[in-house]
């Protein structure tokens, strides 16, 4: 029964949360964003008080249940694993900690977090990595299946479905995520929770409170006939039949062991009432089925439509070839608006690529730089800051990107634009342009004739950085290519106008 | 074969019969209708020996439906020679026409990327030449040098695989004004070669397509006395024909003046690129409360062709269904009454209400140099004006559905990169415009527009 009630948790926080990483349109958020508020890693960024101590009392009373139900790391080990027991029926055994490795990890992460060593804290955070798994792999799956629905929509006369851009966002992102799930892939296939119990800092946190916690299971001495079975359905190995032992640090509270026992002898209880025999219903095979198929259907659905096709509008051949426009080196990088500065943004981001996800304008992707790796920044070769749009601030779940207002947004300056002569249209091709202008959000752009004398000479743009809030607008709808005539560079430290 | 057809008139007979006092009841004007009725009736075959043809005056016998080789369909990449367009689609559309009477064939050098002419003459050499008329034009747009100018008239005979063509065309003159005419045609001595190649019979027919100003036309026609037009092309259809746009020319002035000089006409945008069919819901009921089983199109076209000095009408028909469709309305034509010319006219002014953008997406702005999908960005924006999804403020009842509607089929319709948000206002395509659109200010208005929907600030 309390495997049953821990499965069906596990599986909504587990699909809600993934659909947050899914979810292009931003609007699930505004229902479950508190999933992603809710993350250990989150909250700690967030300096969420509240959330933390939530979590401390939550794993104080049950044991690690964070774990094995609002981590979407630890579920998406649970998944892999209940596959891999598919093939392979009690093939765990109980094996001693590994202590030094688990509080190395641990001291380094500390270490990385006070020292803002951004890329180090994401690459260890299990929400970051799932949420790098999500976004990178899941997403262009997902976003695939929308874009055939779309393109059967079209045709269908109908505006239900859009399509979507889908493209890798950065490169060493979307490797360090393949890579990640490759290795805790063939971890969990092979040994349940090894990654949680000595790898994760937030396992190693959690499960020295659990140790203390209230409720706990506990093997009833005097039925147990040492057959191991509740072992061998132990993932975090962490049930050692010969001393009748259970260590609590690995234990996350997944009571696959309660419905494992055929003696009764495995109850989860109050650590004070001393082997008191409950009723506890064990779980007919029948039904086990029946959830397992469940679980592959829906399965089946999220993967479903790897056929990708009609991703972009073919190009009518009498159009002219437009060349893709490169990055152009900026000194600073832009950070989203509520951001704030640089140094706390680099502090409080965990890397986890939820605003990366929900950004509609391709304009956030995951740094490549090594001290900020994954973590997000802004550039305009796809699209721009939108004026009507603030998602990122709204699913930041860390509070690296602080909710902002569409008019403070407005007025935030988060760079601004810097023009150079020699790739001006105007000077190149001879011809009126003024796009830049026309489209600047903050009136920050006039034209002004490049020629002091003549009225009638081309016109370039005039800047005013004081009013310019790098939103790149002018950047983005640039005629110049690879590299427009007019760039933003990022400022350390927003400022308001 | 007899017997089959002796069957299916019995049957259209009895359907007839058993329909005739229910549609009695409901339309009230029943007269003469049934046998008027029968080849624009959907359900019947498509008429093969039944078309209407005109006369011209060295006696061509040419069909009263002419197909506009500039709307060939296209592959989705191009063919390995580079070939855009669909061979195995034009091949099947010209048997068709050729099957049903169709016989003058209008083309350029520069129609569909420059392909045209190729496909054109490599569907038409699969009949013997005598069974079709090619019309083809000078369309020295861009290079009016002589040298130029006469290798493209070369070219045409190579691309159409012909020794000889039926009517040539000056290519839409009108288009900045007398003094780009002169450039084109007089001063490189072009009008004098080509009057000798008619001499020489290599050019059957010599006229010219008129696309801008009246000065541009009363001068050129004046011509006619010295040159001897055989023919010539105008735009005509039931809203230009008084309500003509931009600095173009009504209809009505265009045609009288032929008349007068008893040249024969040759029509081109009957439908106004597909606007005329293409239109709001009720105008559409409009049509059908008439005669129901017609498609819009078709009083369009028998607009065009209830005119005598009309010798052809010509539609660019990319889908086969069009095809048939204005088959059956010319085979054949049934002239317009002189209450149906009312009605059109009446139809033309309250089409002329909506704020559609004269674009008949012929696509001659194109390509842009800075990539921007012109003839996409417009015709999205009159479909959308058409079916009432362009709001006026966030207030409207259907602004939601509106905005969603716009904002998505935008999307849809013109890739990011190639949308109005793009134009840099060069003003490169104006000049191009036979429909004398100022393409960068509409663009720039559609563009304010849709960032007014996406800001939410209508």
């Amino acid at each position: 029964m309390l495997r049953k009630v821990r499965q069906i948790l596990a599986l909504v926080f587990f699909l809600c949360i993934t659909l947050l990483f899914l979810d292009f349109t931003g609007t699930i958020h505004s229902w479950l964003g508190w999933m992603a508020k809710i993350q250990f890693m989150p909250a700690l960024f967030a300096v969420n008080t509240a959330i933390l101590v939530f979590l401390f009392l939550l794993t104080l009373i049950f044991g690690r249940v964070y774990c094995s139900v609002i981590c979407p790391l630890g579920v998406m080990q649970d998944v892999i694993s209940r596959f891999s027991g598919m093939r392979k029926k009690n093939r765990f055994t109980y094996s001693p900690a590994l202590f030094y490795l688990r509080y190395i990890v641990l001291a380094i992460f500390i270490a990385a977090f006070f020292l803002g060593a951004g890329s180090v804290v994401a690459l260890l955070s299990p929400y970051s990595s799932y949420g790098r798994i999500a976004s990178n792999l899941l997403t262009p799956i997902w976003q695939a299946g929308n874009n055939i629905l779309a393109y059967f929509a079209e045709r269908a006369e109908s505006y239900a479905f859009y399509s979507t851009e889908v493209w890798i966002k950065s490169l060493p992102t979307f490797v360090i995520a393949i890579v990640t799930f490759i290795a805790i892939f063939i971890l969990a296939w092979r040994n349940g929770r090894t990654y949680c119990n000595t790898i994760c800092p937030v396992g190693t946190i959690l499960g020295c409170i659990s140790r203390f916690s209230f409720f706990r299971i506990e093997i009833d001495r005097d039925k147990c006939k040492n057959c191991r079975l509740c072992a061998r359905q132990c993932k975090s190995s962490c049930i050692d039949i010969k001393n009748h032992n259970i260590d609590y640090t690995r234990c996350v509270t997944c009571m696959n062991c309660l419905d494992s026992c055929k003696y009764d002898a495995i109850h989860y209880v109050s650590r004070f009432r001393k082997n008191k025999v409950n009723d506890v219903k064990t779980i007919s095979h029948a039904e086990a089925d029946n959830s397992r198929r469940a679980f592959l259907a829906t399965a089946a659905m999220i993967t479903a439509g790897s056929a990708l096709k009609a991703q972009e509008m073919k190009v009518d051949g009498g159009l002219a070839e437009i060349i893709d426009k490169k990055v152009p080196h900026r000194n600073t990088h832009i950070l989203p608006p509520g951001a704030l500065n640089k140094n706390s943004f680099a502090k409080k981001c965990t890397g986890c690529q939820l605003c990366v996800s929900v950004c509609p304008n391709q304009v956030l992707r995951p740094s490549t730089d090594l001290m900020r790796l994954m973590q997000p920044e802004m550039s305009y070769e796809k699209g721009y800051c939108r004026p009507e749009c603030t998602k990122c601030s709204e699913v930041c779940p860390t509070g690296a990107i602080n909710l902002i207002s569409l008019a403070d947004k407005a007025s935030t300056q988060i760079g601004h634009a810097v023009f150079i002569m020699e790739n001006c249209v105007a000077v190149k091709d001879k011809v009126e342009c003024g796009n830049c202008a026309r489209h600047c959000p903050s009136a920050a752009i006039k034209m002004i004739s490049i020629d002091k004398e003549d009225k009638n000479a081309p016109r370039i743009p005039s800047v005013n950085v004081e009013r310019c809030i790098g939103c790149g607008a002018c950047e983005n709808l640039c005629p110049s290519r690879p590299f427009s005539t007019i760039y933003v560079e990022g400022h350390e430290r927003h400022r308001m106008i | 074969m007899e017997k089959k057809n002796i069957n299916r008139r019995d049957f259209i007979k009895i359907v007839g019969i058993s329909t005739a006092t229910v549609s009695g009841l409901f339309y009230g004007c029943g007269k003469g209708k049934s046998d008027e009725n029968t080849s624009s009736d959907p359900t019947s075959p498509v008429p093969v020996d039944k078309m209407t043809y005109r006369t011209s005056d060295r006696g061509d016998k040419v069909s009263l439906l002419g197909y506009g080789c500039m709307r060939w369909p296209t592959l989705p990449s191009p063919a390995g020679d580079g070939n855009v367009i669909d061979q195995d689609a034009v091949n099947e559309l010209i048997d068709y026409a050729m099957a049903h009477g169709v016989n003058y064939y209008d083309t350029s050098p520069v129609y569909v990327q420059g392909w045209s002419e190729k496909s054109t003459g490599i569907a038409l050499k699969r009949h013997p030449r005598d069974k079709f008329y090619v019309a083809t034009k000078l369309s020295n747009f861009s290079n009016y040098t002589r040298e130029n100018s006469i290798k493209m008239y070369k070219r045409s005979f190579e691309e159409l695989q012909v020794d000889y063509i039926d009517y040539y065309l000056l290519h839409s003159i009108g288009n900045g004004g007398m003094k780009t005419f002169r450039a084109r045609y007089i001063d490189n001595g072009m009008l004098d070669y080509l009057i000798e190649e008619r001499k020489a019979g290599r050019i059957r027919n010599l006229g010219f397509s008129f696309h801008g100003t009246q000065d541009v036309f009363d001068e050129v026609l004046a011509m006619h006395d010295k040159v001897h037009w055989d023919f010539v092309q105008i735009q005509l259809n039931y809203v230009d024909w008084r309500h003509a746009s931009g600095r173009n020319v009504n209809a009505e002035y265009l045609y009288a003046e032929l008349e007068k000089r008893n040249i024969q006409a040759i029509i081109m945008e009957p439908l106004l690129g597909g606007r005329l069919s293409n239109v709001p819901q009720h105008i559409v009921d409009r049509f059908k409360q008439q005669r129901p089983s017609d498609s819009v199109a078709s009083w369009a076209f028998r607009f065009a062709g209830t005119w005598d000095k009309v010798l052809t009408v010509l539609s660019g028909m990319t889908y086969m269904e069009h095809l048939q469709d204005n088959i059956r309305t010319y085979s054949p034509l049934i002239h317009l009454t002189d209450e149906d010319k009312e009605f059109l006219e009446e139809t033309a002014q309250l089409i002329k209400k909506y704020p559609t953008v004269p674009c008949n997406d012929c696509k001659y702005c194109m390509p842009c140099p800075y990539g921007i999908d012109i003839p996409a960005i417009l015709v999205h924006y009159n479909k959308c004006v058409n079916e009432g999804n362009v709001p006026k403020s966030s207030k409207d009842e259907n602004y939601d559905k509106a905005r969603r509607a716009y904002l998505i089929g935008y999307d849809r319709s013109v890739p990011k990169l190639r949308q109005a948000s793009h134009c840099i206002g060069c003003k490169q395509c104006i000049e191009h415009c036979p429909q004398d659109i100022n393409i960068p200010r509409e663009l720039h208005r559609i563009d304010s527009f849709v960032e007014s929907l996406k800001q939410n600030k209508l």
